[in-house]
């Protein structure tokens, strides 16, 4: 199934191109730009791994690319996002985020029901591996 | 200032001798005053009565909002009475509205309980819209100094943390009521909530009048909804929510429901402004400490809102509901079915969503307002509006908004689902291009017409709503123009 977190997911897959025009958007409203990979989209997992820190000096598209394409060959076949980090006092988070990569083949999220008291239900989400 | 800045008497003898005396003979007229960086500053639109002296009539406004009663009594001069006077200060002409007056007050932050719009609303709504003087009265605006400011809490959650909690960034959200809004049972009314998530929407809405009438308990759609919203979510990856509304007739059910929802994992609750400003407040309080969103829907505002001569405006509204702690707010959409005029609307936003408002007159701002770090509100824009209007629609409000879509969902040709992703595939087309640097303001129709090429929902839906406007004239207009102050 296609995993559809990030701003973009209902589009056909960006292009580097698309990807770096994106990019240039940040960085010209001062943004920083992180770049995370995982293998595990449940939709409650938070903290991917960091592919270095956030990059608040760069202030060069082509730079992010080249470490996105870095990132791409160190974790190929897995989920690659690209966020952008706004440090004006009253926002101080993420700003934009948006997926860069995909597995070849995307898992499946499970749903789990717990029956509990009455009709009531517990619900969990599982990543099937 | 003129003579006229001061008509207040100050021999002691004659201004406390019984009688009657005028209001601003009495004190609640100073046009030379500066108002205090803590004062709590008013502004009134007022219509005096034929023959009534409009400066008299601003003193009567400022008197009877504070400590002022029709005639002079002695007991005053037990007090500080100086100081619990609240003083009208400027009284200027409306602008191209004969009759009407825009008059400032200040009041002393000790005529204040801290943390009570009850409080705060008894005294500045509290007698003065009946007073007989004035054939009509409206409250336009309102300063609220930071001391004040911080006896509040704020929204529970706020824009920014409840863009962490749903892991959704960069993208205004996207939501839609649930239609009909009355007669489904609990298993279709769910059915209805599962579409629109799966097709792509993040939030689904109950109706500002679904409760728990008898043909859908709300322990029934509570559990059907959940079952779609986690349903959805497994199917997505994403994290998404039902506006589960809470509104019942006592403090007691609702605090059962709002436990059910929290039982059953909903991420936000929703009320209806009908409730009032204190039951909104012990709400906030219960999401607090819950983890909760809290959605408002302003059911019932436009029967005061509306009209610009008499009532109070919904910026009013907007600032006292940040205080009071709501994480959305139902602001408008200018562009669809319901009332509001473009430039008010963004105003509505600004109060919504800015550390810091400036004096903007054309939208309305009179005043300089200084949030002091409460959290923002995010507005949702819901009423009349389809994926048409997409650029028109982010180029009014920006990002931080929630764009909901009921008809122009569930009444989709090809189905629920669709209806929900062709306004998705037009909400991402539309910020992509915008960060591309397309002016969306006038290619933003050519954007959708290029995205509805590959997407055939979306290309539907352009062809059922994309010439639907509501074109109509404002009743609710900034009336900004400067003039000359009549003192």
């Amino acid at each position: 199934m296609r995993i559809t977190q990030g701003c973009f997911s209902f589009l056909p897959d960006l292009t580097d191109e698309e990807i770096s025009a994106q990019i240039e958007y940040c960085l010209g409203r001062g943004w920083a730009i992180g770049i995370e990979h995982t293998d595990d989209p449940h939709p409650r997992a938070t903290f991917w791994e960091m592919w270095g820190n956030p990059m608040f000096d760069l202030r060069d598209a082509k730079g992010v690319m080249m470490e996105l394409d870095d990132c791409r060959k160190a974790n190929p076949d897995t989920y690659i996002r690209i966020n952008a980090f706004d440090n004006t006092r009253g926002f101080e988070t993420v700003t934009m985020s948006f997926l860069v990569s995909r597995p070849a083949v995307e898992p499946q999220i499970i749903m789990r029901r717990t029956e509990v008291d009455g009709r009531a239900i517990r619900y969990t989400h599982e990543v099937a591996r | 200032m003129n003579e006229m800045s001061k008509t207040e008497i100050t021999d002691k003898k004659k201004r406390y001798a019984a009688g009657v005396l005028k209001y601003a003979q009495m004190g609640y007229w100073d046009g030379d005053y500066e108002p205090k960086d803590t004062d709590i500053l008013a502004l009134f639109r007022i219509t005096p009565q034929e023959g009534v002296d409009p400066i008299e009539a601003a003193a009567a406004v400022a008197g009877e909002s504070s400590t002022a009663t029709w005639t002079v009594v002695w007991t005053d001069r037990l007090t500080a009475c100086d100081q619990y006077r609240a003083k009208a200060y400027k009284v200027e002409p409306v602008p191209g509205q004969p009759g009407q007056y825009f008059c400032y007050v200040a009041y002393d932050l000790i005529l204040f309980e801290e943390g009570s719009i009850a409080n705060l609303t008894a005294s500045i709504i509290g007698n003065v819209f009946s007073f007989k003087p004035l054939l009509a009265a409206r409250l336009e605006d309102m300063r609220l100094p930071v001391a004040y400011c911080k006896t509040f809490k704020g929204p529970p959650t706020g824009i920014v943390v409840e863009r962490e909690r749903l892991n959704n960034f960069g993208r205004p959200l996207l939501g839609a009521t649930t239609k009909p809004k009355l007669g489904l049972s609990g298993k279709n009314y769910g059915r209805v909530v599962y579409e629109g998530l799966k097709g792509g929407l993040d939030f689904m809405k109950d109706d500002e009048n679904i409760n728990s009438q008898p043909f859908m308990h709300w322990r029934d759609r509570f559990l059907y909804v959940m079952e779609a919203v986690n349903l959805a979510s497994a199917r997505t990856g994403e994290i998404k929510g039902h506006y589960l509304n809470i509104t019942a007739g006592t403090m007691e059910e609702m605090y059962r429901r709002a436990e059910f929802a929290k039982q059953l994992g909903s991420v936000i609750v929703m009320i209806d402004l009908v409730i009032g400003y204190t039951a909104i407040q012990s709400i906030s309080e219960w999401c607090r400490q819950n983890d909760m969103i809290l959605h408002l829907h302003r059911a019932g505002h436009g029967t005061y809102t509306r009209q610009k001569n008499h009532g109070i405006s919904f910026r009013v509204i907007a600032k006292w509901m940040r205080l009071a702690g709501v994480d959305h707010i139902h602001a408008g959409t200018a562009v669809g079915k319901l009332e509001g005029d473009p430039m008010t609307v963004q105003g509505f936003y600004n109060v919504c969503r800015e550390t810091h408002n400036p004096v903007d007159l054309q939208r309305g701002l009179f005043f300089e307002q200084d949030w002091a770090d409460i959290r923002k509100v995010m507005p949702v824009a819901s009423g009349g509006i389809h994926a048409g209007q997409m650029h028109q629609l982010i180029d009014l409000f920006g990002d931080d908004v929630v764009l909901q879509f009921g008809g122009g969902t569930i009444g989709h040709p090809m189905g629920i689902q669709a209806g929900a992703t062709a306004n998705r595939v037009a909400l991402e087309s539309m910020i992509k291009a915008r960060n591309e640097g397309v002016d969306i303001a006038t290619e933003g129709p050519e954007v959708l017409r290029r995205a509805a090429k590959w997407c055939k929902p979306l290309e539907a839906a352009l062809d059922t709503w994309g010439n639907i406007s509501f074109n109509y004239t404002s009743t609710d207009t900034s009336d900004f123009v400067p003039t000359a102050s009549v003192s």
